[in-house]
């Protein structure tokens, strides 16, 4: 065994360093603010610098970077706090389109996203159905050469700032559930869209998207007619484990450190000399570094070329469950002081750990809920039967 | 970057996991019960190389710390009850210390062992009712002093399994090592006093003090032991040996975690009530779950720990005690998960999942409170306690809130 990261991936990780010391500002962050997870500057110099298509697997046409270089990749863009939800979606789009996809795709869609001159949301939610996300009712109906989509999208994150969305229709209801779905890439100026923000508790806005009447022709189509389960099948598989956002937790562990030294208790005593608080920061640390095994774990099993399955759950399960305990964990040791946001000027940190605590809960909603990874993990690793 | 087993290590696994299979069974593992220890496995352990195997090749061994931890998440799968670990251990140290005096004779290091820490010793033994007086204390030592004990000698024992070596974990106060960890049936116990690192060589009890986890622990008298290394080489020593200690446990935890919950899912599949498996119970499959998302991240975690160690990689320390303290949670929360869902059945002795419950909290205590190993973290990572770490002096006073 040998858990050292290759050579490649250490001057990987010096290259993003410089790279995000270079590009990422202050000002990128504080935008994300009104909600959207993304700067389009930043979007495009990662592109620019050929990481987008790098992270596309080698074997679907992409390549130049290993996922272990990815997963550093991600590692120190979460640790610098850089908006990032537009990359996973591009990652995952590409590989998608690339794998499912006809030449049409792959000629309008593929080059525009790698470049990040355009983006992606993904279509999956519905207001009915989420973890069972095979339920979606949205329709297509083929009319002629086109495609009629009737329907609505709950959930649809980065839509308003998109120029695709990636939807998962219903093209026919009369067969079993998972028999009847297709996939479109749809471009988000047809006519008959409608987005409508849908605002969070936490740092993130949302949105609801409605399609009335939406034409498009087949060639916007992904993957065969009926074939959408075995391409959201896909789409999981790129997004639990790679581009999954693995490493919450370091930029909160790093704020409440830096509190504790700073701040005293009532009794004049400093925190962090505190056994209750350095037993906290220990095991915050303990987790991380449980987390981070797990992520490079599943990036040195995709770099041989194993796909793996649970092991993205697992990776994806704990680091969102350990985060949401930091985060409770670390709002209380602030006290009061907790409270204040990062509107605040007085606020420790630009209120990261305010901030942090409201984002954490969605972490273990969005791609796969807890509960449903829990299923995952009981079936696949555990071998026992689908749960009643 | 390769964080699954080489061919090697696949061959070591499939060997130990059919060794401990066919030698261990859990009949075994419970007529060991009264002192934790089966002199048969043991026998047959060193038979196969077992014994010798965490030696250097030249001394019959070659297994590096990755490998150990291999063989170590086997052990932790079956219970066996031998003190493999803590042999393991204790004769890489002792290898380290006989490494080290030999370049003192050669002239090329600075002494791993001054002369005899006499009057400590000798304040400890007088001190010590039972213990030999300060007379024949000091005549072992002024005997000792010139060689120290025949380390080379020893360690041949030690590789055919003659001997067992362990070495006590927690410091010895006043010559006395309190339930030291494979006690009962030690020929060889290493300790560290705050001061040298001590070698004791008398017979051991051969009983174990009655204990939650069957383990074969034993309060032993160090009184009569000799310094091995002293000084700065020896707390050097002792840290290795703690941290290589802790990423092997862990790694046994790891494996005793796993197999609870192979026990634990059998038996849900095979239990019917309201007319399924119980297993089919969501809430049953969850607890299950998560344990094992905790029992493979453990392992994880164990594995890199034995790997940087092995590598000297500036964080091994750190990963060891992360790894313990982790996996002895992970261990113990699937054994109670797998013994909860057992129902009634679970509690009683017959059924083998009690074995793994109390096993798992008594095998990483053997190390002390895990508090005290977070501390020992916290010091490492935070500073230690009301001294700023370095580079947050300004801070001092900045106070943000009352
Ligand atoms: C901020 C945000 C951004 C998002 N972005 C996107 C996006 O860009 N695109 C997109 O398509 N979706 C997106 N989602 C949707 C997300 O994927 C879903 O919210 C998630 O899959 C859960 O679905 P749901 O909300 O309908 O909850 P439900 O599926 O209704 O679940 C409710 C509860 O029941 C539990 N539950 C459901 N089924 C089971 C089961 N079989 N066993 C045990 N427990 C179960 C769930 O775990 C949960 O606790 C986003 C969600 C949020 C909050």
């Amino acid at each position: 065994m040998d858990f050292s990261l290759p050579p490649e991936a250490e001057d990987f990780r010096r290259q993003v360093r410089d790279f995000l010391a270079a590009n990422l500002t202050e000002e990128m962050i504080e935008a994300t603010r009104d909600g959207t997870i993304h700067s389009p500057s930043l979007h495009r110099a990662m592109a620019d610098r050929g990481w987008l298509s790098g992270a596309v697997p080698a074997e679907l046409g992409g390549g130049g970077l290993d996922p272990v270089e990815l997963c550093v990749l991600i590692e120190e863009l979460q640790l610098h706090r850089a908006p990032i939800d537009a990359l996973g979606v591009a990652i995952v789009t590409v590989s998608m389109v690339l794998e499912h996809g006809g030449d049409h795709l792959r000629e309008a869609v593929v080059p525009r996203l790698l470049s990040g001159e355009a983006l992606a949301c993904f279509g999956y939610s519905e207001p009915e159905s989420g973890s069972d996300v095979a339920a979606a009712r949205t329709r297509a109906v083929r009319d002629g050469d086109e495609w009629v989509i009737d329907g609505s999208k709950m959930w649809t994150t980065m839509a308003h700032v998109a120029d695709y969305v990636v939807l998962l229709t219903r093209t026919d209801p009369d067969v079993g559930k998972h028999e009847g779905l297709t996939f479109f890439v749809v471009p988000l100026d047809l006519p008959g869209i409608e987005i409508r923000p849908v605002a969070t508790m936490g740092t993130e806005r949302s949105n609801a998207t409605f399609y009335d009447g939406v034409r498009l022709g087949d060639e916007w189509r992904l993957g065969d007619v009926g074939g959408g389960w075995r391409v959201m099948k896909t789409a999981l598989k790129y997004e639990r484990g790679i581009a999954g956002g693995q490493f919450p937790s370091p930029p909160v562990v790093e704020a409440a450190v830096d509190w504790a030294r700073r701040t005293s208790d009532g009794a004049g005593r400093r925190l962090i000399d505190r056994d209750d608080v350095r037993d906290r920061l220990v095991r915050a640390m303990i987790d991380v570094e449980v987390a981070r095994s797990f992520a490079y774990h599943t990036a040195a099993l995709a770099s041989d070329g194993v796909m793996f399955g649970v092991e993205g759950s697992m990776t994806k399960l704990f680091a969102s469950e350990a985060y949401k305990k930091h985060c409770s964990w670390f709002l209380d040791l602030m006290g009061a002081e907790g409270l204040r946001t990062a509107a605040d000027p007085g606020a420790h940190m630009g209120g990261r750990i305010e901030e942090n605590f409201r984002h954490a809960p969605v972490t273990a909603i969005y791609g796969g809920t807890s509960e449903i990874n829990r299923n995952i993990v009981a079936e696949s690793h555990l071998g026992l039967p689908r749960a009643r | 970057m390769r964080t699954w087993y080489s061919t090697d290590q696949e061959a070591i696994d499939s060997a130990f996991g059919a060794f401990f299979g066919a030698e261990s069974p859990i009949e075994t593992v419970r007529a060991a019960e009264p002192t934790g220890f089966d002199p048969e496995l043991w026998a047959s352990l060193a038979a196969m190389g077992g014994a010798g195997m965490a030696l250097p090749e030249p001394r019959g061994g070659g297994a590096d710390l990755t490998d150990l931890a291999v063989v170590a998440r086997q052990l932790g799968r079956h219970l066996a009850p031998v003190p493999l670990i803590e042999h393991s251990v204790a004769c890489r140290l002792l290898a380290a210390a006989a490494a080290g005096s030999a370049r003192v004779r050669q002239g090329e290091a600075a002494p791993v062992t001054e002369s005899r820490t006499g009057p400590d010793l000798a304040e400890s033994v007088s001190a010590a009712e039972s213990g030999p007086g300060p007379d024949l204390a000091e005549s072992v030592s002024a005997a000792e002093s010139a060689s120290g004990p025949d380390l080379e000698a020893l360690l041949a024992e030690l590789a055919a399994g003659d001997r067992i070596a362990t070495l006590t974990l927690r410091p010895v106060t006043s010559g006395q090592a309190r339930l030291t960890p494979a006690g009962a049936v030690a020929g060889a116990v290493a300790g560290f006093d705050g001061a040298d690192l001590v070698l004791d060589l008398s017979e051991p009890p051969g009983s174990a003090v009655p204990n939650t986890a069957d383990l074969p622990l034993a309060d032993r008298d160090l009184t009569g032991a000799t310094a091995v290394a002293s000084g700065p080489a020896a707390a050097r020593l002792w840290a290795a040996a703690r941290a290589e200690w802790q990423a092997l446990m862990a790694a046994a935890c790891a494996g005793l975690a796993a197999r609870s919950l192979e026990i634990g899912v059998a038996y849900v599949m095979e239990r019917r009530q309201f007319g399924v498996p119980v297993g089919s119970f969501q809430a049953v499959q969850h607890g299950l779950a998560e344990a094992a998302v905790r029992a493979e991240g453990g392992r994880l975690l164990a594995h890199r720990a034995a790997w940087a160690l092995g590598a000297g990689r500036p964080d091994g320390n750190r990963l060891a005690a992360m790894a313990l303290v982790f996996c002895a949670e992970a261990a113990r929360f699937a054994a109670d998960r797998a013994l909860q869902y057992h129902g009634g059945y679970g509690y009683s002795a017959e059924y083998d999942v009690q074995l793994y419950y109390r096993r798992a909290a008594g095998w990483p205590l053997q190390m002390g409170e895990p508090a005290a190993l977070v501390a020992e973290l916290a010091d490492r990572d935070l500073g230690p306690r009301g001294e700023p770490a370095a580079g947050t002096e300004a801070d001092r006073g900045e106070r943000a809130a009352g």
